[in-house]
């Protein structure tokens, strides 16, 4: 029995050993290269998201054919997870414990990305620049190894509340949303804002579920209430929905609309473009619809080198944001200088002043730190005019 | 033995997957009693999985329940659900138990997400659970532990199933599946012996998808969407589906090809998934466990009984 305790405790020892020693340098990196993981749907029912990912992919090899970070090239491993958990929670453990990653860079998906939060946490290893649009991946108090990079949901909604307390005359707000995190973050987002007010200044809310068939009851509910302004958190069909019985029933109330349904083919045109005219939404891209940025120099450095490294793909607006996001990642490994340990990757990442990252809206800056892991806070307002988006006003902040 | 070996020199990530394989065994050893020996489709098993997941998740987390006793629980669930789907099910013919099952497999996500089930299931957010340490002062990491425990728990499976297959009653599960009319001309209940039949391949999976939740330290709707019933489907087939062996091989295709087709192509790696798939089912049409056995009997059996006829 001695013998086979004193034989463990040996081997234990012996399998600790490395592990401490790399504890102490810093793991996937050597004087050569970083290693860097993602997890993103290529497969499954969310494979359209992929493209970030080829983006990014995109980027790190136009980066080491001109010499990498720091004289470091970078070994972007980006892996398929079918946006199934389970996959995530898998490929996520290959790419710390076999490929020994330095740290993940904008895995996708919020069930995801939320089933190995805790599993990173412990470890230690930087989950940067999460790539969905919930609130809850800036919580550096519970999660300091967590942090998020889009507006979230709930950053557009105090954005919203904001523009509404500035400029409504009366304050009457009904709300819709759906009954989920997505949903309830727009909520949350307004409550922000109007604080004290909110019982005052929301007169009614209204939610559905994913299943249900139509919004059109709620509709009707939120108008009979009165109410003069709407917010509409909602995914693209029930809010092509919203829009349209709005328009049936003759309700012209000032219409703040998800950025997730802003979509003009998915949603304005088959609601009716006419019956959306004046909706207001939040942008915070460059998007490539928009004729103001045909000529602009930011997109046009993307469009270059999108054609030289991702040839004969079908650019769209995702793959740009992929882009912005890898580009506030070479800042924070080019801020790290030759200290790529976990701990000072996440130091710098929370660390950021007023980036501006070439294809995001002129005016939105990118700044963090150790008690904001918002990266992106700002948002500009928009306005339908039944055939495109028009920005107007200023760039607009939400609250921390 | 063999099996247990890994334990001395793999690393926690390795462990984790061969964690895994032992899982889906187990899980498609429930959908091989139903598919194979039962002959009938089933492509609702993901929702069995889930049952039990979710069973494992709620209590460990909602009632304080210790995890090694959620497994049994987990189990009877399985069971449960199997029995109330499979007792109206049942008497209906071929197809549709299979429409049945994927209308299952189809509504269970959507049920997850129900408001009124909310304080449990977490609703979208999913349900964050600890991974179980060993227990005794066991030298072993969590990821070993599990290992041993979903062996352990496989190992008895197969061990029973097996036997239940030998015995008088998986005659009689071949029996009407060959021949139904035969079968109850013979005595058996035909109805009562689909039902248990179906509820016992269904208390398997569930007891796989306690194991899988433990594993993964998470569930959530979108970890059970029909795309698992179809993964544990294709696995059974090609695996092998009238045999044992044939789970534990469609297991390490389950576990193994997806990331395959990954590497191969990032581009469409559904793609690359589906030609392994084609080409799987094209050279091996009775599975890879069929093959096994095609093989071990055209030449090793072979040799070994010409050369025990020339000692005669």
């Amino acid at each position: 029995m001695l013998h086979r305790r004193k034989l463990l405790a040996v081997a234990a020892g012996g399998l600790a050993a490395p592990w401490v020693a790399r504890a102490a340098a810093m793991p996937g990196v050597t004087k050569t290269s970083i290693k860097i993981g993602q997890t993103i749907p290529y497969s499954g029912p969310a494979s359209a998201y992929g493209v970030m990912g080829r983006a990014q992919s995109a980027f790190f090899k136009m980066l080491n054919a001109t010499g990498g970070i720091g004289g470091r090239t970078i070994e972007f491993l980006s892996v398929d997870d079918g946006y199934s958990p389970p996959r995530t929670v898998e490929e996520t453990r290959r790419l710390i414990e076999s490929e020994d990653v330095a740290c993940l860079f904008g895995s996708l998906g919020t069930a995801c990305q939320t089933a190995v939060r805790q599993y990173l946490n412990a470890r230690k290893v930087p989950q940067l620049f999460v790539n969905t649009g919930a609130d809850k991946w800036a919580d550096p108090e519970h999660f300091p190894w967590t942090m998020g990079f889009f507006p979230s949901y709930r950053t557009e909604a105090q954005v919203f509340a904001k523009h509404m307390q500035r400029n409504a005359t009366s304050a009457k707000l009904a709300i819709l949303y759906q009954n989920d995190d997505f949903g309830r973050d727009y909520v949350a987002g307004v409550r922000d804002v109007l604080g004290p007010q909110y019982d005052k200044t929301v007169i009614r809310t209204a939610s559905y579920e994913v299943t249900d068939p139509t919004v059109d009851s709620q509709i009707v509910d939120l108008q009979a209430s009165g109410a003069d302004m709407l917010l509409t958190a909602a995914t693209a069909k029930p809010a092509a929905q919203a829009i349209r019985k709005i328009a049936e029933i003759g309700w012209h109330p000032l219409h703040y609309l998800s950025y997730v349904s802003t979509a003009p083919a998915v949603v304005l045109i088959p609601a009716g473009a006419e019956n959306a005219r004046g909706i207001i939404g939040a942008v915070f891209l460059k998007v490539a619809a928009d004729p103001q940025w045909a000529d602009d120099a930011g997109l046009a450095t993307w469009r270059a080198l999108a054609e030289k490294w991702l040839p004969g793909e079908n650019l769209n607006d995702l793959h740009t944001s992929g882009y912005a996001m890898a580009l506030a990642l070479k800042q924070v490994l080019e801020q790290c200088g030759d200290d790529l340990s976990r701990e000072n990757i996440m130091r710098q990442a929370g660390n950021l002043h007023d980036l501006e990252i070439p294809v995001l809206l002129p005016g939105i800056k990118v700044n963090t730190s150790p008690a904001n892991f918002h990266p992106i806070r700002q948002m500009q307002l928009a306005r339908w005019t039944g055939t495109s988006w028009e920005r107007f006003g200023d760039v607009l902040e939400g609250t921390a | 033995m063999v099996l247990i070996a890994p334990l001395g020199f793999l690393g926690d990530y390795q462990l984790f997957r061969l964690t895994l394989i032992a899982t889906y065994a187990l899980a498609l050893l429930g959908l091989n009693l139903v598919m194979g020996f039962g002959g009938q489709i089933s492509l609702g098993h993901g929702a069995f999985y889930a049952s039990g997941a979710y069973t494992t998740a709620i209590l460990m987390t909602s009632a304080g329940v210790p995890y090694w006793a959620t497994l049994p629980c987990a189990g009877a669930a399985g069971a449960a659900l199997g029995f109330l789907v499979g007792w109206p099910a049942l008497r209906l013919r071929g197809h549709y138990l299979a429409l049945i099952t994927l209308a299952l497999a189809t509504a269970i996500p959507q049920a997850l997400k129900c408001k009124a089930l909310e304080p449990w299931t977490g609703g979208v957010q999913g349900v964050i659970i600890d991974k179980p340490g060993a227990p005794f002062g066991l030298p072993l990491s969590p990821d070993g532990w599990l290992y041993l425990l979903a062996l352990a728990i496989t190992a008895v499976a197969f061990t029973l199933v097996a036997n239940l297959l030998r015995g008088r009653i998986g005659r009689a599960i071949v029996a009407v599946r060959d021949h139904t009319l035969a079968a109850e001309a013979m005595g058996v209940h035909v109805a009562r012996l689909k039902t248990r039949t179906f509820a016992l391949s269904a208390a398997l999976t569930a007891l796989a998808g306690s194991l899988g939740a433990l594993e993964t330290e998470f569930v959530s709707p979108d970890s059970f969407t029909v795309f698992l019933s179809i993964t544990l489907f294709v696995g059974s087939v090609v695996g092998g589906v009238a045999s044992i062996g044939g789970a534990v091989a469609g297991a390490v295709f389950i576990v193994m090809v997806p990331p395959l087709a990954n590497s191969v192509s990032r581009a469409a790696p559904g793609a690359v998934y589906g030609v392994i798939l084609i080409a799987c089912l094209y050279l091996m049409p009775s599975g890879i466990a069929g093959l096994l056995r095609r093989a071990a009997a055209s030449s090793w059996w072979r040799k070994r009984k010409r050369g025990g006829e020339h000692v005669a």
